[in-house]
């Protein structure tokens, strides 16, 4: 098992950076995923996190200069890994303005991840800071817990509003509830309500607009035949969706939330080279 | 929704109805006397007073005149209500605290008496927030008796000045002493810490000083 990896490029170290201190917001602790071809960030549903799953998806190649990497085995060439996104993050925090990023796996009493990074210097010699960051390697027989969840079968799919107004309007929902509901219809209209003995407040979003989403089998989805104007909902944890909002610390290219009545709220964030879903449970 | 009408199947009308362009306007002067939770709302068809209290010994008072509103109705001669400030203030700053150039957050307010919550329609952008926010009895309020003939000296300051000065106060003192004289020090906060005393004076002809009107010395801790 190896892997050695290599960003040269300042503009990419720091896109790299920005997606890491996303993650890091949004999970204590996750798995890495390597393959050849691209760096997955998994979190999967459990009792500990509230149920909530994440899935973050990179092409190595729009961040690395030089990538390489062997999988435990010829046939399963992949690496997972468990880690704290949050060292990950603070090792990067060093690098902004780095000259390079080297991040290897190593093995010396523990496995770590390894990340030097080499920083500007008024002399010939250059300045290298290292950060060891403890990981742990998962063996091939839990990967199955890591696979890609599949798109539910949601009763409404609707673009989200700009994310600022959103993450504005949470947050202070937050202060006044511990649960939201979300809900939408196909006539891209949102609502988001908090309602306790004190206050009720309710947001009205309009003209946000449905993703078209072909249907792969043909089939009619759930979403088909639908009244437009009938809304789906989902009562979850407020202090999830303002994690996810907190998180983006870019407006991504597309936005977007299926929503399984009752059941679970699915957010997909697109960003040119990254892609990240987020579930998010119904409470009880 | 229409912000200037009131939901349909309303049946009673509105004790007091009031619309305001920007809502940081009012959600900045209730801020400045957010130091309890509960507030009592007085409204008059000269405007809107908002009261906090601290176990009966603070009162602070913000007024905002039926002027700065676009439209300022109260339908009976005095409508009060108590209501939960720190829920008000999260609910006017809805879209946000920030006052971006251009952005403003437009405020109907709505109170159909005695029993019924203070309805808020917020709109920032076309987005539109709808707030009910739950009332209660008024308090019984402290009347300091403040009147104008008793009163022996008055000033009125700047309060960026006053307040670099309260920050800078030391903290170690147990009293702060207001003194105001028509001659000098004139007007002096003094503080007897750990570390000393310490006096923070301002001349009656300062920059700061608004309005200044001392018929005694008199000090007070």
């Amino acid at each position: 098992m190896r892997f050695g990896a290599k960003i040269l490029d300042l503009a990419c170290l720091n896109h790299f950076s920005r997606v890491i201190n996303t993650i890091a917001k949004l999970a204590k602790t996750c798995t890495l995923r390597l393959t050849d071809s691209k760096l997955y960030f998994i979190l999967s549903d459990k009792v500990a996190n509230g149920g909530v799953s994440m899935w973050c998806e990179l092409c190595q190649g729009n961040f690395f200069d030089e990538f390489q990497m062997e999988g435990v085995a010829a046939e399963h060439n992949e690496i997972y890994l468990e880690l704290v996104p949050e060292n990950l993050s603070r090792a990067l925090k060093t690098a902004q303005s780095a000259k390079a990023v080297k991040i290897k796996l190593t093995n010396k009493h523990c496995p770590c991840l390894r990340v030097a990074v080499e920083l500007p210097s008024l002399t010939s010699s250059s300045r290298i800071v290292t950060h060891d960051i403890p990981v742990g390697v998962i063996p091939r027989r839990l990967w199955n817990d890591f696979r890609e969840p599949s798109v539910p079968d949601f009763d409404v799919s609707i673009y989200l509003p700009v994310l600022k107004t959103m993450k504005s309007v949470v947050e202070r929902m937050k202060n006044l509830s511990n649960s939201i509901v979300i809900e939408a219809n196909l006539n891209g209209e949102m609502n988001l309500k908090i309602e306790t003995d004190l206050v009720s407040v309710t947001t009205h979003f309009k003209d946000l607009g449905n993703p078209p989403w072909a249907s792969e089998d043909g089939d009619q989805s759930s979403a088909e035949g639908r009244d437009p104007e009938s809304m789906a909902e989902a009562r979850i944890d407020i202090r999830k969706l303002q994690q996810l909002l907190a998180g983006q610390q870019v407006n991504p290219t597309k936005a977007l939330c299926n929503i399984v009545s009752k059941r679970i709220v699915h957010f997909i964030l697109l960003h040119e080279d990254v892609s990240l879903q987020y579930f998010i449970p119904a409470l009880a | 929704m229409p912000l200037s009408a009131p939901p349909a199947g309303s049946g009673q009308p509105y004790l007091l109805s009031a619309s305001l362009d920007n809502a940081r306007h009012l959600s900045s002067l209730l801020r400045a006397v957010h130091f309890q939770d509960h507030a009592t709302c007085f409204a008059t068809a000269n405007g809107l007073r908002v009261t906090v209290e601290d176990a009966k010994c603070i009162q602070a008072n913000a007024f905002i005149q039926a002027e700065i509103f676009q439209e300022f109705a109260v339908q009976e001669e005095s409508v009060t209500f108590r209501i939960n400030l720190s829920v008000l203030l999260d609910c006017l700053n809805i879209f946000g605290t920030g006052s971006l150039p251009g952005t403003t957050t437009a405020l109907r307010m709505c109170y159909r008496g005695y029993g019924h919550p203070l309805m808020l329609f917020l709109e920032e952008g076309g987005v539109v927030t709808v707030c009910k926010i739950n009332t209660q009895e008024p308090d019984e309020l402290l009347d300091f008796d403040f009147c104008s003939t008793k009163v022996v000296n008055k000033i009125i300051l700047q309060s960026e000045g006053l307040r670099e000065a309260f920050a800078e106060l030391d903290m170690t003192s147990e009293v702060l002493q207001i003194t105001m004289s028509p001659d000098k020090p004139y007007f002096r906060l003094s503080t007897f810490g750990n570390a000393g005393s310490a006096h923070l004076d301002y001349p009656r002809d300062s920059d700061l000083m608004e309005a200044f009107h001392c018929n005694q010395t008199q000090t007070n801790r």
